[in-house]
């Protein structure tokens, strides 16, 4: 069981929280204008990387609230916890 | 062999006799016995049969790594099936049997499969018993195969779970997890030290060893002292670490009452922990391996570390005249322990040629030792009568030793489970013969034994050293053992070389393994079974890797271990489920007049997470007859229904329109003050998800209505997409649906019951209409009613603080009696929504239904901007004209309501041909004295009133499809 470095409460234990998936997936707009593949690959197309992976989290059982995480999925050590919006810190790592 | 009680016995007390019964005969034991040291000591040889051949097995260890004395303990609802004899604590009044032995030990009717051996290889069922199935062999298979009987009641103990954080935690302790412990905690940590035996000390409660020159047990009892006089160390004896796993965390399994008899228990009977550590100690000891020769499954031979544990701890002896086999020291000193507490060395066998100084002291105590020498085969009948050696080199007898029994020491295999569930790497060791730790993938230190450091001074030292937080590198062992002798492949000894005693596995099943190219070693285990089962292979793992090794002419580096995974060893289920059994299992929430529904009679259900009414019957009525009269009462006059569960989410903020615009298919931004409206929302698949009524409370401010197995599922959805797509927009979530009881006042008489009761607010149709919000008080309560219909009669919705609903449930029925008020559950509310063909979501749409299927395609092409799914119902799937649309259903020929599921056909096709849709749908109406359905049928909508059949487990009706408007289609009721 992860322990995640919840940005707003602290470190606390993974059944607090719920994975929302990959982070950073853009969402295409106009809705008008999205291409049928496009469209396609944004509800669909996700990264499996067997290395460092970007998720995005939410502290259900606490503050109830959305950030990032950086975790390596073969070793599960926590890269590196940053908020909603930001940027990977530099120091961890180079954003995508 | 017979076993039997000699001298000493350090953890024993002898002045205390404490009496059980083993297989229905009477016996006595001391306190401080383990079933197994009561049972050796009472000269019980045969313990158990094995587990495919149905040979005899007497006791090989004295730990968890014990194959063969897998015992049924106790009887009834408290028995507990293949429990290790090695674990279970004496107590008085204690009762077991051996499992897998029919009808006894002694004699088993089964041990014919014995003579059968030779035909009974590795994979020998999967190869024979294929036709025409393995289904039609398995039940008579499985009877004669397996271990113990699973209770046929429920378990009556308790169980509980309890969380710890600590800075370090030290798993075994023995010597080294002993001073790992102190060591930490003298620089301050946090310790909690956890230990699966009942006593604190490991090895030290049976060694004849000195530390740091004083005996074992003085130098034990004085760490453990100066623990107890810290404050920061926790001590947690018959406590087992079965699990590593992410980020420090480790499960412990607590044994909180088994070892007291069972009149005795109180409160729970294990606890099972998860431990939160910043460091792991792993002193987690050694396993001692068996040697393979022909017959090494007779009762009386044991490892030899074994039989020194139960002399030193217990005074148990396996025999009067042993046998030592050995490749290395340990194999002396458990000689010599043995010979202390009384019994006789017939010879030390020894692997190596040059046993140096250790044989000299050997023959100094009398002992013959015989260098170079390794075991070839145990004869005897259901025990040892002698043992014949050979030259290491050799196949032919060079000596037959007259002996009771034998003890082998074929070196240590270091307990890494742990380690490897945490993630750390393994290295094979060529002087040990025995895979240790490497790498560590957490903050994890092995010590002792575990790291394959056997010398007490120096496990000691590092562990000291690991404890106070220093980096060692990692360390290299200081004793190798001596050859072991191998089998060529098809040797016929092989057949009898048993490496896994639990599952009869042989050296020559692994051979045929080899030989059949299942060279992965995960592939070995599950062909031959090496490994399986409730040992998960501690003693035969290794031995079984060596073999393989030695086949293939592969180092056993290259060959790997399987899998280690929790849990380190069996953990009763009860453990797992804790608490959560019977009705804590998945616990429905009450709504907020429980108790009056129950005294009302009705049939409670779970429907989600709340236990709701699905009924009222009067006396003996049955379902179908209570749902018709309380549809005919909201009908005819009026009804009443709790609606607490209803989805309340309030959404407020200055962006809150703009945002609610976003989530609806319908326009939000249009919608007045103190209106209500019916919305439908999407999730970006484009898939209905739920509906619901929202009404604008201010300008900024709405109150969302969601259906009420989707109240909190949407609160985090609206949380999702302000938090993470729109952080820009000024909006507030708060999900109170417990805050506010719903009553649903619904029928032609509705307004006059409510005005009754009393409220500030103007009733009267013009100042509230149909899909309106007003806010007041009812019976001075502060109230929020909606005047909104799900049953298609006039209808209120009100609202009041949760603590006020069964009040206001009370006054309502108390003032709406002389008006003919019913109360009304679920099922008829069901009932008339259908009769109203009101879709019900996760009823009437699936997994692939868009809102264009329900009607909602022409308010979509109106509304201008993007919203949650738009796009999804654009794609090439959502434009298809056959696309399965909801439709009312009439069966034609006067019988009664199809069943929801039955499938729609056109008139033409052929029985066999591709479904075009299903019922979705279908009451009895009361009202209307017919049955009505709706249904999803392909392009339904273009297909009103064609005729159509409808299929359901080989029969066929006749019905139509037709507008979903059963009742009141014009709505007039509505707006009463």
């Amino acid at each position: 069981m992860f322990l995640i470095d919840c940005p707003y409460c602290g470190p606390r234990a993974e059944t607090e929280f719920r994975c929302g998936g990959e982070a950073h997936i853009e969402r295409p707009s106009p809705h008008g204008e999205v291409t049928d593949e496009a469209w396609s690959n944004y509800l669909f197309y996700r990264q499996n990387p067997k290395a460092e992976h970007r998720e995005r989290w939410v502290h259900t059982a606490g503050c109830r609230r959305w950030f990032n995480v950086a975790r390596d999925t073969v070793t599960h050590r926590i890269i590196a916890v940053y908020a909603m919006g930001e940027t990977m810190p530099a120091a961890a790592g180079e954003p995508r | 062999m017979s076993g039997w009680r000699g001298k000493g016995g350090a953890t024993i007390d002898r002045q205390r006799p404490i009496a059980f019964t083993w297989a229905g005969r009477s016996y006595a034991g001391f306190a401080g016995d383990t079933l197994a040291s009561a049972l050796l000591a009472n000269g019980v040889s045969i313990v158990g049969r094995s587990f495919k051949y149905h040979r005899p097995r007497g006791l090989i260890a004295a730990g968890l790594e014990e194959p063969n004395g897998i015992v049924q303990l106790e009887t009834g609802a408290a028995t507990i099936p293949n429990v290790k004899a090695t674990q279970i604590e004496l107590y008085e009044g204690l009762a077991a049997r051996p499992v897998n032995a029919w009808p006894s030990p002694q004699f088993d009717l089964l041990a014919i499969n014995s003579l059968a051996k030779p035909f009974i290889p590795a994979a020998f069922y999967y190869k024979t018993f294929f036709w025409p199935s393995w289904m039609a062999f398995e039940p008579t298979i499985r009877k004669a195969a397996g271990l113990g009987v699973a209770p046929q009641d429920h378990d009556p103990d308790s169980y509980e779970h309890s969380f710890a954080h600590v800075d370090t935690l030290v798993i075994g302790s023995g010597a080294a997890g002993l001073a790992a412990a102190e060591a930490a905690a003298e620089s301050g940590a946090a310790v909690l030290l956890v230990e699966v035996d009942p006593m604190l000390g490991g090895g030290l409660l049976a060694t004849r060893e000195e530390v740091g020159g004083q005996s074992a047990a003085a130098w034990r009892a004085a760490v453990l002292a100066r623990l107890a006089a810290m404050g920061n160390v926790r001590t947690m004896p018959r406590t087992m670490a079965f699990g590593f796993y992410d980020h420090g965390m480790v499960a412990l399994c607590e044994r909180v009452t088994d070892h007291l008899p069972l009149e005795r228990r109180i409160g729970p009977r294990q606890r099972l922990w998860k431990v939160r550590c910043r460091r792991a100690i792993l002193a987690t000891g050694a396993f001692e391996r068996p040697i393979a020769f022909s017959g090494n499954d007779l009762p009386g031979v044991m490892l030899a570390s074994a039989a020194q544990t139960y002399a030193l701890r217990y005074g148990a002896l396996p025999g009067r005249r042993l046998v030592v086999a050995t490749n290395n020291d340990s194999g002396y000193e458990s000689a010599f322990a043995v010979q202390d507490t009384g019994a006789a060395i017939v010879a030390i066998v020894d692997s190596r040629t040059n046993p140096g100084s250790i044989a000299d002291l050997a023959r100094s105590r009398s002992i013959q030792v015989i260098a170079g020498s390794a075991p070839l085969a145990a004869t005897g009948g259901r025990s040892v009568k002698a043992l014949s050696i050979t030259r290491m080199s050799g196949h032919a007898t060079q000596e037959r030793l007259r002996c009771d029994g034998i003890l082998t020491a074929g070196g240590w295999n270091p307990a890494v489970h742990l380690h490897s569930q945490s993630g750390g790497s393994l290295a094979f060791d060529q002087a040990l013969q025995a895979f240790l730790p490497a790498g560590a993938a957490q903050n994890t230190a092995s010590v002792g034994a575990a790291a394959g450091i056997f010398d007490l001074a120096r496990a000691i030292a590092m562990a000291r050293a690991i404890g106070r937080g220093e980096q060692l590198p990692v360390a290299v062992p200081a004793r190798a053992i001596g050859p072991t002798r191998e089998f060529a492949d098809g040797d016929i000894a092989a057949q009898t070389a048993w490496l896994d005693f639990q599952n009869d596995v042989t050296v020559a099943d692994v051979q045929l393994a080899a030989r059949e190219n299942f060279r992965s070693v995960e592939h070995l285990k599950r062909y031959t079974t090496l490994g399986m089962a409730s040992d998960q292979g501690k003693t035969s793992n290794v031995a079984g890797i060596r073999v393989l090794s030695h086949l293939l002419g592969k180092p056993a580096q290259e060959i790997g271990t399987t899998k280690f995974r929790p849990p380190f060893d069996p953990v009763t289920i009860g453990a797992f489920a804790g608490r959560a059994v019977g009705e804590n299992l998945f616990p429905l929430a009450h709504i907020a007049a429980h108790a009056d529904h129950v005294a009302a009679g009705a049939r409670m259900e779970g429907y989600g997470a709340w236990l709701r009414p699905a009924y009222y019957a009067k006396g003996n009525e049955a379902e179908e007859a209570a749902v018709a009269r309380e549809v005919l009462a909201v009908r005819n006059a009026v009804g009443l229904f709790e609606a607490s569960p209803l989805g309340k989410i309030e959404v407020k903020g200055l962006d809150a329109a703009e945002f609610l615009q976003r989530m609806y298919v319908n326009d939000v931004r249009n919608l007045k003050i103190g209106r209500c409206r019916y919305g439908l929302m999407l999730n970006e698949h484009g898939v209905v998800y739920d509906d619901g009524v929202f009404a604008r409370i201010a300008e900024n401010h709405f109150l969302v209505g969601t259906t009420s197995g989707h109240a909190s599922a949407i609160a985090d959805q609206f949380n999702e997409w302000l938090q993470c797509e729109w952080p820009h927009l000024r909006v507030m979530v708060e999900n109170v649906t417990t805050a506010w009881a719903v009553m649903n006042l619904a029928g032609p008489k509705a307004r006059e019951v409510l005005a009754t009761l009393g409220t500030d607010i103007d009733l009267s149709p013009s100042a509230f209409p149909h899909m309106a919000y007003r806010e007041g008080h009812v019976a001075g309560v502060r109230t929020r009613i909606e005047r909104v219909s799900f049953s298609g009669e006039l209808s209120y919705e009100i609202a009041v603080p949760w603590g006020y609903g069964a009040a206001l449930w009370r006054a309502l029925l108390r003032e709406g009696r002389k008006f003919g008020i019913t109360p009304f559950g679920i099922e008829a509310l069901m009932t008339m929504r259908v009769e109203k063909g009101f879709l019900h979501v996760g009823s009437d749409t699936d997994g692939t239904t868009y809102p264009q299927d329900v009607g909602f395609g022409p308010a979509i092409g109106k509304k201008i901007g993007d919203f949650v799914g738009r796009r999804s119902t654009t794609r090439p799937e959502g434009r298809r004209d056959d696309r399965r649309q909801l439709v009312g259903l009439e069966v034609t020929d006067g019988g009664g309501p199809v069943a929801v599921g039955a499938h729609v056909l056109w008139v033409n096709d052929i029985e066999a041909s591709r479904t075009r849709g299903w019922v979705t749908s279908s009451v009895m109406s009361p009202t209307l004295k017919r049955p009505v359905a709706m249904g999803l049928v392909a392009g339904g909508f273009d297909r009103m009133g064609e005729a159509v059949r409808v299929w359901h487990l080989g029969k066929v009706r006749p019905a139509r499809i037709v507008e979903p408007r059963f009742y009141d289609p014009e709505g007039a009721k509505l707006d009463g």
